[in-house]
């Protein structure tokens, strides 16, 4: 009986080899060296409309540039995932485009070449977005464009309830109990248990003073102080703790909310519903005088180290050229969101009046990876479980913090 | 009983041959390479191979893993420091193991119990010949069929505080809202529900095709020595029907120890970590926080739990076999 066990072993041991040898063959051919004058992209815009309107930039460009584009789009959770995967086999795509916050992991694996190498002009964009795309002081990245949070509000809703939209937490606050009549809720944001609770949290957080590098001071408590009064006081959903931002479109869509926190990306979807009317405002602030800071959504586009110089050129050429400013307005007004070059400001918001309070909130916007680099998704998810524990009233809003950062 | 005397009457003999063992390994070695005997290997080879690649490899790897820093660095320059149990010290230090632990026991045994209570009560009453029974027992089949992240975003919105159908029914007949997806002492319990109502078509099923192998004639005798409903099942189907429990109880275990897209669907380890479990520990560790090592160490462990169950199961197997 042992002696035909080991035979098999033996037999087994033998094979094993010729198996494993099979399978590193196929990873050697890796990077995909083919036509010089055709350049991979891979994106997440693999959404209508967004898709379309991004490709109609990107044939722009490859046209300008005269090259031939490839392009690949998967769904934005599997992206980095997919560029992971890409840079262990060595095929990594030409040109990259990656959301905002995950730059500076990605760059910090060496898997991105610096703009500088390649004498792409990153002079005339926002502070912000420039803090997000750089690491260790080189610029990885350019955003065409890119959006923040704001205050939408019902303006039927408010009119009716002879509510002015509100500029500061004490307004919010009234507003918010004025309007909860029913089934109809004041305020609905997300205070989800992922990154978009964090998110959504920050402009809150930020314009009061606190910061991410120190969770603890009471700048920061109370900010989580009034989004607890808010859902105590019954002016915002429990739910709140359940709710995506599509979630949180949706109620105000449905007049289940009449004031949403959320961002320009959903101007599409609010379209589709011309009978509710509505406007923005910034996000308001604690104190009368303070100036909304609010975080820095959007994507930026970058070049992947694949190894082959000259290919590495015409990528930072395309980004370049995807970020210049015919192409930052185009996009800005097709998809509203908001141009990176200052200086477009103007013009945008004469073409584009809707987006004038995400257009200010942007000057002032914040990066999420400018104080923290690749530390960030940490800190976040100590954001968003702090907020959790509040809400849920496992803790108090001092402690929500350090018990979360607790882990 | 009978084997170990089996053992005992053969071993003098095996002593009073050992003088002629010499002779023997020329005779085997010819019988090694007989034919026979290489056909033997040749058809073992291509399961060892499947096993080995695709069992073999990622669990090993998932080891070493552990036990290496593993980040989204490693995955460009291909460097993972080795650190040791290091991982594993994270792991087991981390506030949140030990509820995440109990939480995937709680999960696992509540899920379990419903699933398997209800399953067999319906795979009974299938049991029974009437109009459509054919018909409503395929239909049941139904929440096995929907992909798990469309049921858990239907129950999602089914759960609903406010707007929720659940709620608004349970409104109709006066009572209060429940938060079931926003109060961490009811979440985990609404989360459980959801993953019984999947398990339902599992149990059923196994448990029905059970049913039907018990011979009609032992009911038949059965009811002739006044054995019939709650004694009829309790010695009768109950201890014919014990082999497809065990397979059915152990797989449910195992499905059920590394749920996965319900939670995150449902709740994604909210509210307040109510729902946290190994699993949804060991993907966000991996998938949300890139620690890709500490990842690993979370699903060891879980492996480890789901290979103790299987352990339990084949000795249960083993002693019925045995009698």
């Amino acid at each position: 009986m042992r002696k035909r066990r080991l035979t098999t072993l033996l037999a087994i041991a033998a094979i094993t080899p010729l198996a494993l040898t099979a399978c590193a063959g196929g990873g050697g051919g890796g990077q995909a060296k083919g036509d010089p004058d055709t350049l991979t992209v891979l994106d997440y815009y693999n959404n209508e409309p967004d898709k379309t309107l991004i490709q109609a930039a990107i044939d722009k460009c490859a046209e300008e540039l005269d090259v031939t584009i490839k392009r690949e789009t998967v769904p934005g959770k599997d992206l980095i995932q997919k560029v992971l995967q890409r840079s262990s086999s060595k095929t990594l795509p030409d040109v990259l485009m990656l959301d905002n916050p995950d730059l500076q992991e990605i760059a910090a694996t060496g898997g991105l070449a610096p703009l500088s190498d390649y004498d792409v002009d990153t002079s005339g964009f926002a502070d912000g977005i420039l803090e997000a795309a750089t690491y260790e002081d080189e610029v990885y990245g350019l955003a065409p464009t890119v959006n923040t949070l704001g205050l939408f509000y019902n303006e039927d809703l408010l009119a009716a309830a002879g509510v002015e939209p509100p500029t500061t937490w004490d307004e919010l606050k009234t507003a918010a109990a004025t309007l909860t009549t029913g089934d109809q809720y004041g305020l609905a944001f997300s205070a989800i248990a992922t990154y978009e609770g964090s998110w959504q949290f920050l402009p809150f957080m930020w314009t009061n003073g606190g910061d991410e590098t120190d969770l603890g001071t009471p700048e920061v408590a109370e900010a989580l102080q009034l989004w607890v009064d808010l859902v105590d006081s019954g002016a915002a959903s429990k739910s709140v703790l359940n709710w995506s931002q599509a979630d949180v479109k949706d109620q105000f869509v449905a007049g289940k909310a009449a004031m949403m926190i959320n961002g320009p990306w959903q101007i599409p979807g609010l379209a589709e519903t011309p009978d509710v009317k509505w406007g923005t405002v910034q996000v308001p602030v604690n104190e009368a005088g303070q100036t909304p800071i609010a975080p820095l959504g959007g994507e930026v586009w970058t070049v992947p180290v694949t190894g082959d110089d000259e290919k590495q050129a015409k990528a930072a050429s395309f980004v370049e050229c995807i970020s210049s400013d015919d192409n930052q307005l185009e996009l800005a007004t097709e998809r509203y969101t908001v141009p990176t070059k200052t200086e477009l400001a103007d013009e945008y918001v004469e073409a584009v009046p809707t987006m004038e309070a995400f257009t200010e909130q942007v000057a002032n916007a914040r990066s999420r990876t400018g104080q923290l680099g690749e530390e960030w998704p940490e800190a976040a998810t100590v954001i968003y479980t702090a907020i959790q524990l509040a809400l849920t009233g496992q803790a108090s809003v001092e402690d929500a913090f350090e018990q979360a950062s607790a882990g | 009983m009978s084997t170990t005397r089996l053992t005992s009457e053969t071993a003098p003999a095996d002593r009073a041959g050992a003088p002629r063992r010499g002779t023997l390994p020329r005779r085997s070695l010819k019988r090694q390479f007989s034919k026979e005997n290489i056909t033997k290997v040749l058809f073992v080879v291509p399961a060892a191979l499947y096993i080995l690649l695709f069992f073999g490899y990622p669990v090993v790897k998932n080891i070493v893993m552990s036990l290496q820093d593993y980040t989204t660095k490693t995955f460009f320059t291909g460097e993972a420091p080795w650190v040791g149990i290091e991982n594993y010290v994270t792991v087991i230090s981390s506030n949140l193991f030990w509820p995440s632990l109990i939480n995937t026991a709680l999960f696992t045994i509540g899920s379990i119990a419903g699933q398997f209570v209800i399953g067999l009560a319906l795979a009974a009453f299938f049991k029974r010949r009437f109009p459509l029974n054919n018909f409503l027992r395929s239909m049941l089949l139904l929440p096995w069929l929907l992909p798990l992240i469309v049921a858990s975003a239907t129950w999602r919105s089914i759960l609903d505080q406010d707007s929720g159908i659940l709620n608004r029914f349970l409104g109709t007949l006066g009572i209060e809202a429940v938060p079931w997806l926003t109060d961490p002492s009811v979440a985990l319990t609404a989360v459980i529900l959801v993953n019984i109502w999947i398990g339902i078509p599992f149990n059923v099923t196994i448990l029905y095709g059970g049913l039907q192998d018990i011979p009609d004639e032992l009911y038949e005798a059965g009811a002739l020595d006044g054995a019939t409903g709650w004694k009829a099942f309790w010695h009768i189907t109950w201890p014919n029907l014990r082999p497809v429990v065990s397979v059915v109880l152990l797989l449910g275990v195992v499905y059920t120890l590394k749920v996965l897209d319900i939670i995150l669907g449902l709740t994604n380890g909210g509210p307040a970590n109510a729902t946290q479990t190994l699993a949804i520990r060991s993907y966000q560790e991996s998938f949300v926080n890139f620690e890709f090592g500490v990842g690993a160490a979370f699903s060891n462990i879980l492996i480890l739990i789901s290979l103790l169950f299987a352990i339990i199961y084949l000795r249960a197997n083993r002693r019925q076999v045995d009698e």
